[in-house]
């Protein structure tokens, strides 16, 4: 049996499902018995969710007006 | 190539035009990738200016060792290495300021630290407008210690695989694997706060 710490160091894996399947059968054990253990599976399966894929701010003009003409200037030094 | 089909084109395609001088297609891989690069560049940098210049120090190096990328990782994995050299070496420059060492040792024993548990809504994210949102999250990850934000942004939000972000940042995997947990566990302490079920609180499930 599962306790709640060890529940914690393997919570990374279970939620990548790189655990093993004996590994996530004991883990799902544990979370269906422990209300707080199965609450911060779901928050943090949640935190990842929501952070997963955010897409970038648009980069600010001036910064990438800088940007390309940093790379005119290599592209063109190169051809030299 | 017209512009039009350039948006579309697939990325070995790009990579193959761009090695035989095609400029427009660089560009084009530019464009996909410099929002990403600059904002790992901040997490990493924590500074605009030297944000900036790892933007383009990344971009330039890129177009300089095309002919070095192999092509059996993502282009994108690869310039995220070079991106993170980059800042490192900014990092490194700025040695007075040692709050933004990226190496540094850091106790991992705290990993299991949990304080708050609480449920959250279904879908959190929608109790706040986009930009809202966008804020709140940004300055959870903002939070972190810069050893676990490296970490939580290549692993998390770049989506990197444990073994590319140990590689990006010269971490063992095992490294990559407690520094992400604890910043995983930090950060759903910090949008708990945010997001847990209006009329629940702390010991709701005690």
């Amino acid at each position: 049996m599962l306790t709640c710490k060890d529940f914690l160091h393997e919570l990374s894996d279970y939620l990548d499902e790189s655990a093993d399947a004996e590994l996530r059968s004991k883990i799902e054990a544990h979370i269906a018995e422990c209300p707080n253990c199965w609450v911060i599976a779901d928050t943090t399966k949640k935190t990842i969710q929501i952070y997963k894929g955010m897409d970038p701010y648009p980069i600010p003009r001036d910064v990438e007006s800088r940007l390309m003409k940093a790379l005119e200037k290599k592209i063109a030094a190169g051809k030299a | 190539m017209p512009v039009s089909s350039l948006a579309d084109a697939d990325e070995t395609l790009l990579v193959a035009q761009s090695r035989e001088g095609d400029t427009a297609a660089f560009g084009e891989l530019v464009r996909r990738y410099e929002g990403k690069i600059f904002r790992l560049a901040q997490h990493v940098t924590q500074n605009r200016e030297d944000a900036e210049d790892v933007l383009q120090e990344t971009f330039m190096k890129a177009y300089e060792h095309l002919d070095q990328f192999q092509g059996n990782s993502k282009f994108y994995t690869w310039i995220v290495r070079i991106a993170v050299n980059q800042a490192l070496m900014k990092l490194r420059r700025r040695k007075t300021d040692k709050s933004v060492s990226i190496d540094e040792n850091i106790d991992t024993g705290e990993d299991t630290m949990v304080r708050e548990i609480a449920a959250w809504d279904e879908d959190p994210e929608q109790r706040f407008s986009r930009d809202e949102l966008g804020g709140i999250l940004d300055t959870a990850v903002q939070s972190l210690e810069p050893p676990y934000r490296s970490v939580f942004v290549l692993r998390d939000i770049d989506e990197l695989s444990t073994e590319e972000t140990a590689e990006a940042l010269g971490l063992s995997v095992p490294a990559v694997k407690s520094r992400l947990l604890r910043a995983r566990l930090q950060l759903r302490e910090k949008l708990t706060r945010y997001f847990k079920r209006k009329g629940d609180d702390a010991f709701a499930y005690m």
